[in-house]
């Protein structure tokens, strides 16, 4: 019997649920931009139909520093306080 | 006084078992078959065991099943089996014979190592007189004076390391994988995704132990949370990856000073794992520790065959990928990838350079070993120039060279690194060519009218059509360089003596949208 040691950190990551889907789009939606060169072109079209189309909800916009680090703390703890949806564009 | 580890041990090929400590006195012997001393003692033991029966308990410790049935066969007295050595480990026997007294709690009372028969003699004796009994009877002229014992096989190479990290006290803390008999251990390995593609070697328990001689720091020790899980690598789990990337334990410290440099928060090697663009880090080594660890600075210093070079950026990467959790289709999105995400170090050659070496530059001293870390997301792509004959013309033509980088009307995007080739020092040196002249020449050379950067119908890269809007022509004359700043152009000398091939690493993303070359010293890991 050979043993070998684990070279992997050994931790198991936490399982997340996604969030109940109602079907209904309501209340405040999130429009995040990576800072991916373009990325804001797309998100201004989606934003012009969600306010065409849902008339009813409050359309937020918000932007990372860079698309090459993660999000600062601060901004996804405010993107999650204050959103109901968040659509994220992912770039390429 | 020293308290001897307690043990029970069965007899070879028989379910008796012997406690220490017991409820009497107790002499302990260690021997192996194949040590003559250990032979020739043997009758002596086999009295000593008869003469003290009633009295005093007698373990005769060996260290091979077979070797104790040829012993016992010859003796008639039975042995231990400490086959698998814990015992003898644990006592640090590292001579066999060796023959221990020990009260009935446990406690040492005497220690003899090999065969040494005045010693030997005296123990028997004051022994017998303890109990109130007869010396042995036991014929001490007829035996040699002195014996050598020979080695335990406790401290025989191929089992010490195993030992120690079984015993008590192991620095081993990570889980272990048993590997069943019948699998294949490389096979287990491709398995089980700790591989980049390329066989690893197993890290067993005595390899990892090897790997982490190679430093004095703790191996619990956390080095640093490697994105993109930011998951805590201590100075094991490196040694690990380690020896799978085929490191030996002496470069252990350059891979955890190479660690510390990519999670520093400039570095970001979150961003050039995630990239689609294809980043990867390259490691330069400075200072004496190339020297020790026989890095290759010279004829195909970039390329294979070089175990410290090739070794030791594949262990990064391994930590990267196993312990960070980047992998390839999962936060690793690389569009094309390439080969440098297998392995990318090297040293400079500062010997063969008349200029500061990259460390010095960087704010070390010349005698401190640094590893410096770079994002590259392509090279080295070769700039050829056998031709000219002056520094201003050579360095004019890395200035064109570099000007591809990205794509020609992609200014201020970038840095690079260059790696200059001995030929090429040479021509530069001649004419007293300094680093800093040679960036202010790329600079000049790769400087063009922003009215030549602008989106077009052969390009849309570079400057956007609209930045003209509203400007005059000279504005748009004004000439931009390749390089935002000039420090954006690193140095290093390396390579064959011949060939007029320098190489230039390109860039990534920079400064605080992207990665920061970051240095780190290797002599605080050792």
């Amino acid at each position: 019997m050979n043993v070998i040691l684990d070279p992997t950190s050994e931790s198991v990551p936490v399982t997340r649920q996604l969030t109940p889907r109602s079907g209904a789009l309501s209340g405040r939606v999130s429009l995040l931009d990576i800072a991916k060169p373009r990325g804001n072109v797309l998100l201004d079209r989606v934003e012009t139909l969600l306010r065409e189309r849902h008339p009813g909800i409050e359309v937020q916009r918000f932007s990372k520093p860079t698309f090459t680090k993660p999000a600062p703390d601060a901004l996804r703890q405010e993107v999650r306080a204050v959103s109901d949806f968040v659509i994220e564009g992912l770039a390429d | 006084m020293n308290v001897l580890p307690a043990f029970r041990l069965s007899e070879t090929d028989s379910t008796r078992e012997a406690v220490f400590p017991g409820e009497k006195p107790v002499l302990v012997a260690f021997v192996k078959e194949d040590c003559p001393t250990c032979r020739e003692v043997m009758p002596v033991l086999a009295r000593l065991r008869e003469a003290f029966a009633d009295v005093v308990d007698m373990h005769i410790v060996g260290q091979t099943v077979d070797g104790n049935r040829v012993l016992t066969a010859r003796s008639g007295v039975p042995l231990l089996d400490d086959s698998a050595l814990g015992v003898s480990f644990a006592w640090s026997v590292e001579t066999v014979p060796t023959l221990f007294l020990a009260d009935e709690s446990g406690r040492q009372r005497a220690q003899l190592v090999g065969f040494v028969r005045d010693e030997w003699q005296a123990l028997a004796n004051d022994l017998a007189s303890e109990q109130e009994l007869p010396p042995p009877e036991i014929d001490w002229s007829a035996l040699p004076a002195w014996r050598p014992g020979c080695g335990s096989l406790s401290v025989d190479p191929h089992n010490e390391a195993r030992l120690r990290a079984e015993a008590e006290g192991s620095p081993l803390r990570a889980r272990r994988i048993e590997i069943g008999s019948l699998d294949d251990e490389h096979e287990f390995l491709f398995d089980q995704g700790f591989s980049d593609g390329l066989p690893l070697v197993p890290p067993t328990p005595e390899r990892v132990l090897r790997m982490l001689s190679g430093t004095r720091r703790d191996a619990q020790e956390v080095v640093a949370l490697v994105p993109p899980n930011l998951a805590a690598a201590t100075v094991e789990k490196i040694a690990i990856n380690a020896v799978m990337a085929g490191c030996r334990p002496e470069y252990l410290p350059v891979v955890l000073a190479a660690v510390e440099a990519v999670c520093n928060e400039k570095y970001n090697i979150h961003g050039v794992m995630a990239t689609t663009m294809g980043a990867s880090p390259v490691l330069v080594v400075n200072g004496p520790i190339r020297h020790r660890l026989g890095m290759n600075m010279g004829l195909g210093a970039l390329g294979q065959g070089n175990r410290a070079n090739a070794t030791i950026g594949r262990a990064l990467r391994l930590v990267v990928r196993n312990i960070g959790g980047a992998q390839p289709g999962g936060t690793e999105r690389s569009t094309l990838g390439n080969p440098m995400k297998f392995t990318m170090c090297f040293p400079e050659w500062e010997e063969r350079s008349p200029w500061e070496p990259l460390h010095v530059e960087r704010g070390f001293a010349a005698g401190e070993s640094v590893v410096t870390a770079y994002t590259a997301s392509s090279g080295p792509v070769l700039m050829v120039d056998q031709d000219s004959r002056t520094a201003s013309q050579l360095a004019g033509s890395f200035g064109l060279a570099l000007e591809a980088m990205f794509g020609v009307k992609q200014h201020y995007a970038t840095d690079t690194l260059l790696v200059v080739v001995p030929e090429h020092v040479d021509t530069l040196w001649r004419d007293g060519y300094t680093k800093a002249d040679i960036r202010r020449r790329i600079q000049e050379v790769s400087a063009r009218p922003i009215s030549e950067l602008l989106a077009n119908e052969t390009s849309a890269t570079g400057f956007k059509a609209t930045y003209a809007e509203g400007r005059t022509a000279e504005q748009l004359a004004a000439r931009i360089p390749k390089f935002r700043r000039e420090e954006d152009i690193l140095i290093v000398v390396a390579g064959g003596e011949a060939g007029k091939f320098s190489g230039a690493f390109h860039g990534w993303a920079i400064g605080d949208i992207g990665s920061v070359p970051v240095s780190k010293a290797i002599d605080p890991w050792m």
